[in-house]
């Protein structure tokens, strides 16, 4: 079964759903080792881009995730805002002019994706970051792939859930957090967070059509 | 003419950074000086939109224009504005790897003098190096 641009729609509202119900975890974790603002800016940004997306009728992937991304950019204010916004600026220009592709070209996607979240952010995995939910994901719906999309998304999931929880022992290289250097040791990235939360709703959207 | 951009979390700290880099340079109206902070609610952050808008009004009245970040994400958010600009443009861009005040100081002090884009960010980036307190 195709990934279609109607579950990237939903996976974006669920995404926005649950950043609301989250936004003050995210910010817990926020305020252990970054600036707690995760939480609230993501959930600003999420809702902007609930307006912004409401009523519109979207043809290919390239025009939904060009405004997801501009609004994230421009409303978050944090560096999730410039980070996610590379994320899906990039995913929608690989995808752009399609309604529907498959596990593995959504895979490549978002593989484009995270090569310039990485290359904004000059983060590599093991940076603490959302890199490290983010890239065990794609590696996972690349390797599951050739079992069925629904074992390919489901072991993404798995996949990011790992690499989030990864995150709590490592030394923090980037961003607000790597300005605490040993003390950033012990936390759950909130950035890692946030993507693991992105993948489940990714699934999601694909598990209910 | 040289544009220097001042990016910070703040916006009263943007446009007081800018006051004091036009003030204390004696750059006067040889350096276009601006700054651009906040998020788009008017609180503590920075957004890409507002960056990007201000490249693309000082870009035509300049030669090229400076950004001078000041921490984290204003420097993520520069980088992702200067992305977003056509070609043409974003090769007139230079970030600044410099302390937000001194480093727009120093610019504002170097191109009111003439200098062009690429000695304007030396100077910038040799704010690094003040010392301020040894006297």
């Amino acid at each position: 079964m195709a990934f279609t641009i109607k579950m990237a729609r939903a996976a974006v509202e669920k995404f926005n759903a649950v950043i609301e119900e989250k936004k003050e975890y995210l910010t817990d974790l926020d305020s252990a080792i970054g600036d707690a603002d995760h939480g609230i800016n993501m959930n600003r940004g999420m809702k902007r881009i609930i307006d912004k997306i409401q009523g519109k009728d979207y043809a290919d992937f390239g025009g939904l995730f060009r405004d997801v991304a501009m609004t994230i950019m421009s409303v978050v204010g944090g560096s999730a805002g410039p980070l996610y916004g590379t994320f899906f600026m990039k995913l929608g220009q690989k995808l752009a002019g399609q309604g529907e592709v498959s596990v593995e070209e959504f895979a490549a996607a978002m593989g484009d994706g995270l090569s310039g979240v990485m290359s904004l952010g000059k983060s590599a995995v093991g940076d603490k970051t959302m890199v490290d939910a983010i890239d065990p994901a794609i590696n996972a719906l690349k390797e599951h792939a050739p079992e069925g999309d629904a074992a390919a998304w489901d072991a993404a999931v798995a996949a990011a859930e790992g690499g989030m929880k990864g995150t709590i022992p490592m030394l923090a290289r980037r961003g607000r957090s790597s300005y605490l250097g040993e003390r950033s040791i012990g936390h759950q990235d909130p950035g890692a967070t946030s993507s693991y939360y992105l993948v489940s709703c990714l699934r999601d959207a694909f598990a209910e059509g | 003419m040289i544009g220097i951009l001042v990016v910070s979390h703040s916006e009263d700290a943007a446009k007081g950074i800018k006051d004091i880099a036009v003030g204390m340079s004696g750059a006067g109206d040889s350096v276009l000086i601006e700054g651009v902070g906040g998020n788009d609610s008017g609180g503590l952050g920075v957004s890409v939109g507002k960056i990007f808008d201000a490249l693309s009004a000082m870009l035509p009245k300049t030669e090229g224009v400076l950004v001078v970040p000041d921490l984290g994400s204003s420097i993520l958010s520069s980088r992702s504005a200067i992305e977003l600009l056509p070609p043409e443009d974003s090769s007139r861009v230079v970030m600044a790897d410099a302390p937000v005040l001194e480093g727009a100081m120093m610019a504002a002090v170097e191109a009111s003098g003439g200098s062009d884009l690429a000695a304007v960010a030396d100077s910038a980036m040799d704010a690094r190096n003040l010392q301020k307190c040894d006297h």
